[in-house]
């Protein structure tokens, strides 16, 4: 064991561009599985027939198998129908719609929390569907589906390091070659582990910002104190000469 | 009267499933007047409100609202709903807004208005309903009448022709009843045009033109507020009245 090794490692640039890879493949895959999942979640709630249907056929295909099936899957038998994609994008892709099945469920419930009193209220002041949807149901759903959202994000962190069965170089994949090829197995996975809990303490961090932020009242008094300190520099102004 | 009423509701009815909710309902309300719609729970008072805004549509019957047949989806509703203001039994305030934010809203999303000019309009509606220290309050730091009243508010900023109560006072403790009752008597007397579904009759009295009873589904009984009050009524509404008067 050499703690010297492992920060040689931490900091070699293989780890460094492996921890970049992970988190550009989490980032992806989150952002496109919400706004998956947010088409799915107003699918499932729209008022025709066709979409409940499909977004059901959707959560049963996606949530039905796992996702390292789904990654093998989208990798080697999409080539076959003409579907040519780096082996990132391939990453990327599979995460996304397995992502969107979870994130659509999360997203549903955060919309159904919103009681049917406040879109009535909304109808009633002359706004339409989607007035209605932006301002007054989204923003407040979006604070209930937050803390359900921040698990799905660290799980999606996680869940990264399956693509390196496809290749993609992410941070176990790096890890695991560097530790197949020295034996340095003690070394090379705690640098790549030491990668993981920042990352996630990053998340977590991210996550109780935008708890703080989205919450309304927080930001009354963030305004307050912009008030005062508009109407403070006006007396400032008056006592410069 | 000679003017054309500016609501004028012929001959509604409404089924919801197998139940008959409205049966062959018709009223007119003149601009400036305010009618009080009683009767138990159960009569169809509400679902008469929500014919006129369209919330819920009637199944058959015509309604005129300001000269324009409506009830045919002529007029998309939401538009229809800009010109009608209402107020429900629950507040239904945006919890994620402020008192202001709630009022200022509709005017900053549907007419397009600026945030500045939004606020000066939130601030002059909140003083007339005498609630503008809490201005930047949220829903659930206020009092149910305190709710109420910016609810009030909220729906005056679209200026509506015609606003309609829904049971505005039956969610409040007797002691917030008056300063809503106030606010509501106050717009009557200046000339709002109003639609009231309470048993309040204090209000009834001093605001109100005139007072439909309902019962399952159908208007029984109409008079002016003077006759209604003299005893000119039906025995049912006779009966009706001394239950929630006592």
């Amino acid at each position: 064991m050499s703690i010297e090794l492992m920060w040689q490692y931490f900091l070699s640039p293989e780890f460094i561009q492996g921890a970049w890879m992970t988190l550009l493949i989490t980032l992806c895959s989150l952002l496109c599985g919400v706004v998956l999942g947010l088409v799915l979640a107003l699918l499932q709630e729209a008022p025709f027939r066709t979409g409940k249907g499909l977004a059901f056929f959707y959560l049963w295909l996606f949530r039905g198998t796992p996702v390292l099936f789904q990654i093998i899957f989208v990798y080697n038998v999409l080539p076959g129908f003409g579907l040519r994609f780096s082996a990132f994008t391939c990453a990327v892709l599979a995460l996304s719609l397995n992502e969107g099945a979870y994130m659509a469920e999360i997203l549903r419930s955060g919309l159904q929390a919103v009681k049917s009193g406040q879109r009535t209220a909304g109808m009633a002041l002359g706004m339409t569907n989607g007035q209605i949807m932006r301002k007054i149901v989204l923003p407040q759903a979006a604070r209930i589906v937050l803390p359900p959202m921040g698990n799905q994000m660290i799980s999606m962190l996680k869940s990264s390091a399956l693509v390196s069965v496809i290749a993609v170089q992410e941070l176990l994949l790096v890890a695991n070659q560097t530790a197949s090829a020295s034996f340095r197995y003690f070394e090379a996975l705690c640098a790549a582990g030491i990668y993981y809990l920042l990352l996630t303490t990053l998340f977590m961090i991210f996550q109780s910002w935008l708890e703080s932020a989205l919450d309304p009242k927080q930001r009354r008094s963030k305004s307050q104190k912009r008030l005062t300190r508009l109407f403070k520099l006006p007396k400032t102004a008056r006592e410069a000469p | 009267m000679s003017q054309k009423p500016l609501l004028e509701m012929i001959g509604i009815d409404k089924t919801f499933g197998r139940q008959t909710v409205l049966k062959n309902c018709s009223l007119e309300l003149q601009r400036g007047e305010t009618v009080v719609l009683i009767g138990p729970s159960g009569s169809g008072k509400s679902t008469l409100l929500r014919c006129v805004n369209m919330l819920s549509p009637a199944d058959s019957g015509d309604v005129f609202f300001a000269n324009q047949h409506i009830s045919r989806g002529e007029v998309p509703a939401h538009q229809l709903r800009q010109r009608i203001g209402m107020v429900f039994q629950n507040y239904e305030l945006f919890s994620h807004l402020t008192a202001a934010e709630n009022i200022m809203l509709a005017p900053m999303t549907v007419l397009g208005m600026n945030r500045i000019d939004a606020r000066k309009l939130a601030d002059k509606l909140l003083a007339k309903v005498r609630i503008n220290e809490r201005a930047d309050h949220f829903p659930d730091e206020l009092s149910g009448g305190q709710q109420q009243r910016v609810a009030i508010a909220r729906a005056l900023a679209m200026k509506p022709e015609l606003m309609l109560y829904d049971e505005p006072t039956s969610a409040l403790d007797p002691e917030m009843i008056r300063e809503v009752l106030e606010v509501m008597a106050e717009l009557s007397a200046e000339g709002m045009t109003s639609m009231v579904v309470t048993h309040e009759m204090g209000f009834a009295r001093r605001a109100a033109n005139k007072i439909l009873f309902m019962e399952e589904g159908e208007i029984i009984d109409r008079a002016n507020t003077d006759d209604f009050f003299a005893g000119n009524v039906s025995e049912r509404a006779q009966r009706f009245l001394t239950q929630i008067l006592h």
